[in-house]
């Protein structure tokens, strides 16, 4: 479904993704670990194709097609979808308005915002002080109704009580199993939403690259255990493992 | 450097040969019937908030050119006629010409006495309170003449009166130029709601010069909308707040198209005690030129007066100017304003984007969203006009 091949982005030619390669399947969940500022949020940005994030050089490819040079609405309908972690404010437009214009046919805003515990910020301006857990909801609600094949979710259990994690939990699933193809990357710290979201291998992020990929709840209780920088250094050692072994 | 261009650009901008128009057109008929108008000038009238069929109206002026040619009041104590026939038949309204508004102000307001053709006069009768509100139109359909109007509101004690205005040209014409002399009368405890729509061509000059006066406990809101190309406009309506407990609000929606130059504000003298005021202006440049002016005078006793203006630059090109002014010549006033003037953020463009809508969908959502009408408290029927004449913009524009 994606193909990232040897990227690089920069954000005003600052250099925050290096060499990055990842591939992520049909029907795969692919959890991305990583301290603050390790460069994960920039790589949801550069993969949605937001113009602060530059390609300096690598691919980026979604279903068979290179969209390096797509722009973000392009991307959009081509089946991405993203969960944002901080979106703007925007003033004097409803939720109810924008949840029309991004629509499908057969989405019902109502019945879904009802679902979110959102009905009463459909009248509201997009996200105008709207709090961390309603920020979540209302960015699920959206992604929810444009149906995308990839989804990209930006840290969806942060802010949220635990109550509705769950709530969360089971609108992300919804969106993974409208199709059995659907796949998605998600942003977590803390790993609770994977009580509720399985995912399907999981990898490490720190300084802007990729160390480590595998079976993502077992890479989250060895950073519980040792932190990020063991992760960075297990890689290097299984880096000179290889070597000696090659060695010999 | 912006500000250098735009102070060249007012004067030249400013400069109107009101002799290169005609001051002479053939007369068009009286119509009884209003669907006797064209297709093409219900179309434009529509877009100006003027609605032909006259549903949900408590009555209609239209005057095109020179000629009226429908003038009725389709509710009891509202009375809607031309200023010329209400000069005849009332005495009294001479003391109401040339009250508010100076006619030796500048050469607009000199033509318009000298050579003046109608214009609507509207009043509610004491304690009448309509439910609808009365339209008025003041058409241009002859390319390149020169409308002088010079038009009469008054509200008496008690009264409420709602007014739509839509100005608007026939699709042939190109250029013309329109003063428009109003004086707006609000006696005691009345409220007049004033809601004026510009749907010029691109090469019109408009001249408007308005002034009202509000007594005690009266209430006056202006709503100034202007979505459609203009070539120039320069206006600078004035209230004075002369009785005790008086309010007046000014409300304002520009949106200048590339080549457009709208230099707009709102004046408000505070004379009587207690007296209140706001002044609220939404500008978007597309292109064109804004300069958005603002204006709260003082001079009574525990007053109270906001002037609110934010523009947003959606083009490089175009140029918005807020200049608002606070003045005070005693202690025991509160003035304040704030001002914002800035471009369309990109984050909020590909916000939207990312949920799958084009660059120009998303700019016109945000737009259509800083445009937002609900501030305005406005009726529904004129939210409606207003909703209208916003996406009938919004589709030329994007």
């Amino acid at each position: 479904m994606l193909k990232i091949e040897d990227l690089s982005i920069s954000v005003s030619d600052k250099e925050v993704l290096s060499d990055i390669n990842l591939e992520i399947k049909k029907g795969e969940r692919l959890a991305l670990l990583g301290p603050n500022g390790s460069g994960k949020t920039s790589l949801l940005m550069a993969i949605m194709g937001f113009s602060n994030y530059r390609i300096k050089k690598g691919n980026i490819i979604f279903k068979g097609r290179n969209i390096n040079k797509l722009s973000i609405d392009e991307r959009a309908r081509l089946g991405i979808g993203i969960m944002f972690q901080r979106p703007p404010t925007i003033r004097g437009v409803k939720t109810r308005q924008l949840m029309e214009l991004i629509k499908g046919g057969d989405f019902n805003v109502d019945k879904e915002a009802e679902e979110l515990t959102l009905k009463k910020f459909l009248d509201r301006d997009v996200n105008m002080d709207f709090s961390g857990g309603e920020i979540k909801r209302s960015e699920l609600l959206q992604v929810l109704a444009s149906s995308p094949e990839l989804s990209l979710f930006d840290e969806p259990e942060s802010g949220v009580d635990l109550e509705n994690i769950a709530l969360v939990g089971k609108v992300m699933n919804r969106i993974l199993d409208k199709n059995k193809d659907n796949a998605a990357l998600i942003i977590t710290h803390t790993g609770y939403i994977f009580d509720y979201v399985e995912p399907t291998k999981g990898c490490i992020l720190v300084g802007g690259r990729v160390h480590c990929i595998g079976d993502a709840k077992q890479i989250l209780q060895t950073i519980k255990k040792h932190g990020y920088g063991w992760c960075v250094t297990c890689e290097g050692e299984k880096l000179k493992a290889k070597h000696r072994s090659l060695e010999k | 450097m912006r500000r250098r261009k735009v102070k060249s650009k007012t004067s030249q901008s400013g400069k109107i040969d009101i002799t290169s128009y005609k001051s002479k057109t053939k007369s068009n008929i009286y119509l009884e019937d209003l669907q006797e108008l064209s297709a093409d000038q219900k179309k434009n009238m529509l877009a100006a908030g003027v609605d032909p069929s006259q549903k949900a109206r408590s009555g209609t002026y239209i005057q095109m050119d020179h000629s009226v040619v429908h003038s009725k009041s389709l509710y009891p104590g509202l009375e809607v006629m031309s200023t010329t026939e209400a000069l005849k038949k009332y005495k009294w309204l001479d003391d109401y010409f040339w009250k508010v508004v100076s006619f030796s102000a500048d050469e607009f307001t000199k033509r318009a006495q000298v050579q003046p053709h109608h214009g609507y006069f509207l009043r509610a009768l004491s304690g009448v309170k309509a439910t609808y509100p009365l339209q008025a139109c003041l058409f241009i359909n002859d390319n390149n003449i020169i409308q002088n109007v010079h038009n009469i509101i008054i509200a008496e004690e008690g009264s409420e009166l709602e007014v739509i205005t839509g100005c608007a040209t026939a699709s042939d014409v190109k250029r013309g130029l329109h003063i428009g002399i109003s004086e707006f009368y609000v006696k005691k405890g009345a409220r007049l709601t004033f809601t004026m729509i510009h749907n010029w061509a691109e090469d019109v000059a408009v001249r408007p010069r308005t002034a009202t006066l509000v007594e005690e406990g009266g209430t006056f809101l202006s709503n100034y909308i202007c979505l459609k190309p203009v070539k120039t406009l320069q206006m600078y309506p004035k209230a004075e707040l002369v009785g005790q407990g008086a309010t007046a609000r000014y409300n304002s929606i520009l949106f200048a198209h590339p080549d457009s130059y709208m230099d707009i504000g709102s004046r408000v003298i505070l004379k009587a005690e207690g007296s209140k005021a706001e002044i609220i202006t939404r500008a978007v440049s597309a292109g064109g030129d804004i300069i958005a002016r603002g204006h709260l005078k003082g001079e009574a006793k525990n007053i109270k007066a906001h002037l609110e203006c934010r523009g947003l630059i959606v083009t490089d090109k175009g140029i918005i100017h807020a200049i608002p002014e606070l003045e005070a010549s005693i202690r025991e006033v509160d003035l304040s304003h704030e001002a914002a003037v800035g471009k369309i953020a990109r984050d909020e463009i590909e916000y939207l984007m990312a949920r799958g809508l084009s660059q120009g969908e998303a700019q016109a959502a945000i737009v259509r969203g800083f445009l937002d009408t609900s501030i305005m408290g406005l009726p529904d029927v004129l939210q409606k006009e207003v909703d209208k004449a916003i996406s009938s913009c919004e589709k030329e524009a994007f």
